[in-house]
């Protein structure tokens, strides 16, 4: 692989572990929502910059359309869309503080740098920081979903988290076939439209998206 | 034809989906499926298809689909009488959802690529949800948020450890570039060990989120305690049994590379850790409902214990996967029967039910002495086998665990069933026409003769088919 590609690919993974940090921070939704669209397009150029070097092949560019029609244009337009028809309150209601979730996140990190290390990787020489960002992303992501109440929020972090399952998936190309991709993105997207009938159910039913309310099932 | 025993379902469930639903003929759309289902499986059993390279009916795949289409079967013949009763609640979702959740199941119980087996298990979640929302109130929808939430989440670490087997793949010596089954298997002495060993921590934490076992079983007790019984019944003994088989296919792997000590470890100790808690929130529960989904939370265990110990214990495992099925549809479908013509799941209100269900009421009753290893039912056989194993491994200590937590549990669950069966129903409310009929009594009945008869007379190829999955696992 060419070094301007292997410095673009690390640049990348830096920018998704930061949009990460960025998502945990923020007290505004919709610019939770952004950050997630961002991530889902940077993911969409991954393949092609860490293929650019060979060639591309005809499924990679179709896999990396998927990935940007799905991940950053129709699954936020739908979060955004929940949003407005909801009329949700625009800001985040934290369990954890910012600063403490942000703290919390940068020993995840660490930690998913140190677990890395100890995971040899063979041939893919750009994608020393790949499983670290990976990790990182999947711990973000299940912060935000324990850490905030609302279920757009938590519906947020699941699609962190996935965007972190999904560059180790960047990884396999050559191994999974592109209808089994195809199959994880398809059941992706699925399982984000029935979460949004069902908090579309929770605004009806308790006027409200805050899953605090969501208290009278307990032993 | 292993493709049109999964398609089938999911033809039908589109079929249910748009079919006009004047006359409410969909639920025979339902019965249909199970019937071709059941039939399919049938001829499985009789004449061995040629396996494809996504798709094979292995021992161990045979005996969650088996299972799964049984009950099924029971399942959908039950529902021909509860729809009956239900006509204020649309059954279009109901139907179409069951059946692509039969579709799921199938295809996750004969998936031979790691990949589709997830996609498998992830649909099941998908299909799934809408059941539990059945009721279309404020506790089912908590229940199914909940469920759809903390379960995604699990699949999707179960993603993630399907992904680093992958990479334990491509990184071993020689490299693998695949990730079906045989290849893996074939492959597996130059797995790269600690790629193996991640993977299989995410994996155990994603499936066994989905499969309940402790302590990430927080959606069970709600998903469990709104969902209809027929849901119910589904989710604790069909659904189960294929997140298992999410872990035990890569177990498989694990064994085969000779890097399998640790997983057993955690398994064994997940088990117990599993019975334990449902010792404690079965012990005092007032919800028979939930109760029944702590008694899951502990049979998950059972499970997770048995695979663990290995060696004898494994066939004595997999024989467990089907009585555990059984059992739990006998309990969740008698139980619903209790919960309608009471009106109530919670043990102040509802007192007995022998009395006023003359079938429900006793078939609970069973039902519970069957799923707590009460001889001369099924799981008494190979709960007891299991323990045998364990003992005959030197492991006394958790041996004994073992024994001392079924017994928690047994007594714990006893207080709760024996408040709901015994007693008089006088004066206790009662809704009208929801007595036992042969449509909703007749299933539970037939599936505890089943149990009771895999416990007397085990036949020769249901008994092959758990030594030979044992023997694929590496027992």
């Amino acid at each position: 692989m060419p070094e301007a590609a292997i410095r673009l690919v690390d640049v990348l993974l830096i920018l998704i572990v930061l949009l990460d940090l960025f998502a945990l921070g923020t007290s505004r939704i919709n610019a939770i929502i952004r950050a997630v669209a961002l991530e889902g397009a940077l993911l969409a150029a991954l393949p092609l910059a860490i293929e650019g070097g060979h060639g591309l092949g005809s499924v990679a560019i179709l896999l990396a359309a998927g990935t940007l029609v799905i991940k950053a244009i129709v699954v936020p337009r739908m979060m955004l869309w929940a949003i407005r028809e909801a009329s949700i309150r625009r800001e985040v209601d934290p369990l954890l503080g910012f600063v403490p979730s942000l703290m919390l996140a940068g020993v995840g990190i660490g930690l998913s740098f140190a677990l890395a290390r100890q995971l040899p990787l063979r041939g893919l020489g750009a994608a020393t920081y790949l499983v670290p960002a990976a990790l990182s992303s999947v711990f973000c992501g299940l912060l935000l979903i324990v850490t905030r109440k609302k279920a757009i929020t938590q519906v947020a972090g699941f699609l962190v988290l996935e965007n972190g399952v999904y560059l180790v998936g960047l990884l396999l190309a050559s191994v999974m076939p592109w209808m089994v991709e195809a199959g994880v993105l398809l059941d992706l997207f699925a399982a984000i439209f029935v979460m949004g009938i069902v908090i579309y159910h929770i605004n009806r039913e308790f006027s409200s998206i805050d899953t605090a309310k969501l208290t009278s099932l307990k032993d | 034809m292993l493709w049109s025993l999964v398609l089938s379902p999911f033809a039908l469930a589109a079929l249910a989906a748009v079919a006009p639903g004047a006359g409410r003929r969909r639920p025979l759309l339902l019965l249909a499926g199970a019937l071709l289902h059941a039939g399919g499986v049938a001829w499985i059993w009789i004449a061995p298809p040629e396996p494809t390279r996504w798709l094979a009916a292995d021992p161990l795949g045979k005996i969650v689909l088996t299972t799964a289409s049984t009950l099924f079967l029971a399942c959908a013949i039950y529902a021909q009488g509860y729809l009956r009763r239900r006509e204020d609640r649309d059954d279009r979702v109901f139907v179409a959802g069951l059946l692509a959740f039969l579709g799921a199941m199938t295809l996750a119980a004969l998936a031979q690529h790691l990949g589709l087996l997830w996609i498998a298990i992830e649909a099941t979640t998908l299909a799934s949800a809408p059941l539990v929302y059945f009721e279309h109130d404020a506790r089912s929808l908590e229940a199914t948020w909940k469920y759809l939430l903390i379960c995604s989440v699990g699949i999707a670490l179960a993603l993630l450890g399907t992904f680093l087997i992958a990479l334990a793949a491509t990184n071993g010596e020689p490299p693998v570039r695949s990730l079906m089954l045989a290849d893996l298997r074939a492959g597996a002495a130059g797995l790269s060990p600690p790629w193996l060993e991640a993977a299989f921590v995410f994996i155990l934490v994603g499936y066994g989120t989905k499969m309940g076992l402790a302590p990430l079983h927080s959606w069970k007790p709600d998903a469990y305690g709104e969902a209809p019984a027929v849901v119910g019944a589904l989710l604790s003994g069909a659904l189960t049994n294929c997140a298992f088989l999410g872990i035990l296919r890569p177990l498989g792997i694990l064994r085969a590379a000779g890097h399998a000590g640790f997983a057993l470890e955690a398994l064994v100790v997940m088990g117990l850790f599993s019975m334990a808690l449902a010792a404690v929130f079965v012990v005092g529960q007032r919800d028979f409902k939930r109760m029944l989904a702590y008694s899951s939370v502990e049979q998950m265990g059972v499970l997770a214990f048995g695979v663990g110990i290995g060696g004898p214990a494994l066939a004595f495992a997999m024989f467990h996967i089907v009585n555990n099925g059984l059992a739990k549809g006998v309990l969740f479908l008698s139980a619903g029967n209790i919960h309608r013509s009471f009106g109530s799941k919670r043990i102040e209100v509802v007192r007995g039910a022998a009395r006023r269900l003359p079938l429900s009421g006793p078939l609970f009753l069973l039902g519970f002495f069957a799923v707590t290893g009460s001889p001369p039912f099924g799981p008494f056989f190979s709960e007891f086998g299991i323990l045998n194993g364990a003992f005959g491994a030197g492991r006394f200590l958790a041996g004994g665990l073992f024994l001392g937590l079924l017994a928690i549990v047994f007594i714990g669950m006893s207080v709760t069933v024996l408040h709901v069966v015994q007693g008089d129903p006088e004066g206790a409310p009662e809704i009208a026409g929801m007595g036992d009929s042969w449509l909703t009594a007749a299933p539970p009945l037939v599936l505890l003769v089943a149990v009771a008869w895999l416990g007397l007379f085990l036949p020769g190829p249901i008994h092959r088919l758990f030594l030979s999955a044992a023997t694929a696992l590496g027992g």
